[in-house]
């Protein structure tokens, strides 16, 4: 090829980003479209939660922490959602709290799916609460390991900690079987498992956006018994709860309906590092056979 | 009507800052200095309603929010709140240049409890409890023999921290046995670096497919 | 004083939730708990620093005409919209006495219209510049950076359902290379094995980095006047 025409790894290297940003859009609206679902197995880390959840006896007390907001509902979200539904079905005591601010809106979200659809039986203040959100981050999960109403005087909407039956019997953190972190960032699982799992002998466990879960695995699974990381993380769960609870088949599918785009989504993103690639070495070859 | 145009002003706001994509443009700056705002009071307004005002005021007079926080008739005002009060109003005086100095008392505060507690909490669970985590058994009993798979899993993990932590020595000189160690360290970072890149993927591609499924909806509720 | 009190303060609490861990009694415990409150407490002024920051720097703007001044404006009256209806609860039904974020506020309204839009906007905007990222960016061009990338792609397909679907016909004893195991394994074994030796790492520069804090040694938090 004679110097100054363009060749394909010229064309290759001169895309234009947006064509780039159009593919990996239709990488992810096709598949919505055309719904593509696949099916999904769990996997040993995902499972030690379910299995968990499975173990504690009916009556038990299970802390749920919302520590994300809306950048990552679509990971965090159906993870709160799956594992709530498995708590209420096992006839456990849910608690809900949120060390961040962003928290409480997506506790609501999760009791107008969860809760008043699959659990209207359920009664607040003797099946499950909503504490709501309190500032401090760390300082937080600290002061309520030694003295969880010393912080949390009322509920969410100011109702007096002490009218709930439920709160009766809960000092601190320690009075709980489980600690659920749904969390993307800072405070959050690692938070909960420095100040309250650890120094408090607590089992901790939970799902946090993809990002964070490879920083996670060295805790597990002696300091965090279970991981769900990501939204496979997410669907792994549904997957689990839906083999074992048919029932929940309906509602509790968003983070499996989701697989699709993401997968195509990541093939496209793997063609774009080979084709990166193979222009890249074209392009180095081509150059030394020019100055030979 | 009002969830209508709850979701006509999201779906305007989400074309706005995709219009980033195309080249910078004021729509975009427009959102963003909004959401800049709008975010700054959320927080503020957050942490005055479901921290500040039950565990402050109710607690230091009790009376001014019988209106509109649930407090027991017999509560008393817990004067040692005062002391968070006062470190609280000093922080503000950082806005005021003149005074703005006071404002290290209550940084002051702030910093001695994240160093008291983190010095303790990254000791047991960051540094003791990996080394703890590390020190595996070679040798897994599984069915009546010996589980192969696991003991080279467990040899492999030990020798990838400690490989790992001798590459981030920079004290010594990375030759000889210390060097070809520090070399494996590296490939073991290599591959962490790997799976945190397919995960980061996975994050970013499951937020865009939220967006999408969101601009969906809005979709079919035109149709 | 300038100088002095602070250090004292970092000093004194600092120690006394050292001494609170190993000593679990009043008055130490107490000290802890209270600590703890008082910790939060102050967050939440940190808040509202954080409002009276950006007032001050976006009204100084406005008022010197200076760059993006027009943007400033926007800023300025979202926030203060959104203080309003927030600080006095307008428009829920409970009014002052219910929840700042019950349905039908006009907080809520802004918060699920405007916040809640741009904030995930915004972060799904990072999965384009990712893909152009792998497009532009990534190169094999050593054995390490092909080793980097044939993990990432181990992961990226084997945390999809895909990876089920390419390898799942293998037999029993070769079940190690069936892609979700495979990423299964780097996951549990190598990634770990980094990820367990940058953590302690970086628990030990946290650690003395707190220390140095609690014993006045480094002062940097206390800006110019430190010395």
């Amino acid at each position: 090829m004679a110097e100054g025409k363009r060749d394909i790894v010229d064309i290759l290297k001169a895309i234009d980003r947006r064509i780039i940003f159009l593919l990996i859009a239709l990488a992810v609206i096709l598949p919505l479209v055309f719904h593509l679902v696949f099916s999904v197995h769990s996997s040993p880390i995902v499972e030690a939660i379910f299995d968990k959840i499975e173990s504690l006896p009916p009556g038990s007390k299970v802390i749920l922490s919302f520590d994300y907001g809306p950048s990552t509902v679509p990971e965090n979200q159906p993870m709160a959602e799956a594992v709530a539904r498995h708590v209420l079905h096992k006839d456990l005591k849910l608690y809900m709290m949120a060390v961040w601010a962003t928290g409480p809106p997506q506790t609501e979200v999760l009791i107008a799916n969860v809760i008043e659809t699959d659990f209207p039986e359920k009664v607040y203040g003797e099946d499950w609460i909503n504490l709501g959100y309190k500032a401090g981050n760390q300082g937080l999960i600290n002061a309520i390991l030694l003295d969880l109403k010393g912080m949390y005087t009322t509920d969410i909407h100011g109702t007096s900690i002490d009218e709930f039956e439920m709160m009766k019997d809960v000092d601190n953190l320690t009075d709980m079987s489980l600690i659920l972190c749904i969390g993307s960032g800072f405070p959050g699982m690692r938070e909960w498992v420095q100040f309250a799992g650890d120094p408090g002998d607590i089992p901790v466990a939970g799902g946090v956006t993809a990002v964070e879960a490879p920083l996670l695995y060295p805790y597990y699974p002696r300091q965090l018994l279970g991981l769900m990381g990501g939204l496979q993380g997410a669907a792994e769960y549904e997957a689990a709860l839906v083999t074992k609870y048919p029932q929940y088949k309906a509602s509790s599918e968003q983070a499996i309906q989701l697989m699709g785009p993401q997968t195509v989504a990541h093939l496209v993103i793997i063609a774009f590092v080979v084709v990166g690639n193979i222009a890249f070495f074209a392009e180095r070859r081509r150059d030394r056979r020019r100055k030979a | 009507m009002a969830h209508t145009i709850e979701l006509w002003i999201a779906a305007l706001l989400t074309f706005m800052i995709f219009s980033f994509l195309y080249k910078d443009n004021p729509f975009y700056k427009f959102a963003e200095h909004l959401f800049v705002g709008v975010s700054a009071a959320y927080w503020m307004v957050i942490g005055i309603w479901s921290t500040l005002m039950p565990n402050l005021v109710a607690r230091l007079w009790p009376s001014s929010v019988s209106g509109f926080i649930n407090m027991p008739e017999d509560a008393q005002p817990e004067y040692h709140f005062i002391i968070p009060a006062i470190f609280g109003i000093l922080m503000l005086t950082r806005l005021i240049d003149r005074i703005s100095w006071l404002s290290r008392w209550a940084m002051a505060f702030v910093i001695g409890f994240a160093a008291g507690t983190n010095f303790t909490r990254y000791l047991q669970s960051d540094f003791v409890g990996q080394i703890y985590n590390s020190m595996l058994p070679i040798i897994v009993k599984a069915d009546g023999g010996i589980a192969v798979g696991a003991a080279i899993s467990s040899i492999v993990l030990m020798v990838g921290v400690i490989c790992a932590l001798i590459y981030f020595f920079f004290s010594k000189e990375h030759t000889g046995a210390f060097g070809a160690a520090s070399r494996l360290g590296i490939w073991f970072l290599m591959v962490t670096f790997g799976a945190a890149f397919g995960y980061t993927v996975m994050a970013r591609i499951s937020l865009l497919t939220g967006r999408v499924q969101f601009l969906g909806e809005w979709l079919t509720s035109i149709f | 004083m300038r100088v002095q009190i602070p250090l004292i303060i970092t000093f004194v609490v600092g120690i006394a939730l050292i001494v609170a861990i190993f000593v679990p009694h009043d008055p130490f415990h107490r000290m802890n708990e209270d600590f703890s409150v008082y910790f939060d407490l102050i967050a939440v002024f940190a808040f509202i620093l954080g409002g009276g920051n950006l007032l001050k720097i976006h009204g100084n703007r406005i008022s010197r005409r200076g760059r993006d001044w027009k943007y400033s404006v926007v800023t300025v009256v979202g926030f203060l919209a959104m203080l309003v209806v927030g600080a006095f609860k307008i428009g829920g039904p409970p009014g002052l006495t219910g929840d700042v974020t019950a349905d039908g506020s006009w907080f809520k309204f802004m918060y699920d219209s405007i916040f809640v839009s741009c904030q995930a906007t915004m972060f799904s905007l990072l999965a384009f510049f990712v893909a152009s990222a792998s497009y532009r960016a990534f190169r094999a061009k050593t054995k390490e950076a092909t080793l980097l990338l044939v993990a990432a792609f181990i992961i990226l397909i084997g945390r999809t359902p895909l990876g089920h679907y390419l390898t799942g016909w293998l037999p029993q004893p070769l079940q190690f290379l069936h892609i979700p195991n495979l990423s299964n394994w780097i996951l549990s074994i190598p990634n770990m094995a980094g990820q367990r030796a940058i953590m302690i790492g970086i628990a030990l520069g946290i650690i003395s980095t707190s220390l140095k804090l609690i014993l006045g040694i480094e002062r940097s938090y206390l800006g110019g006047e430190s010395k």
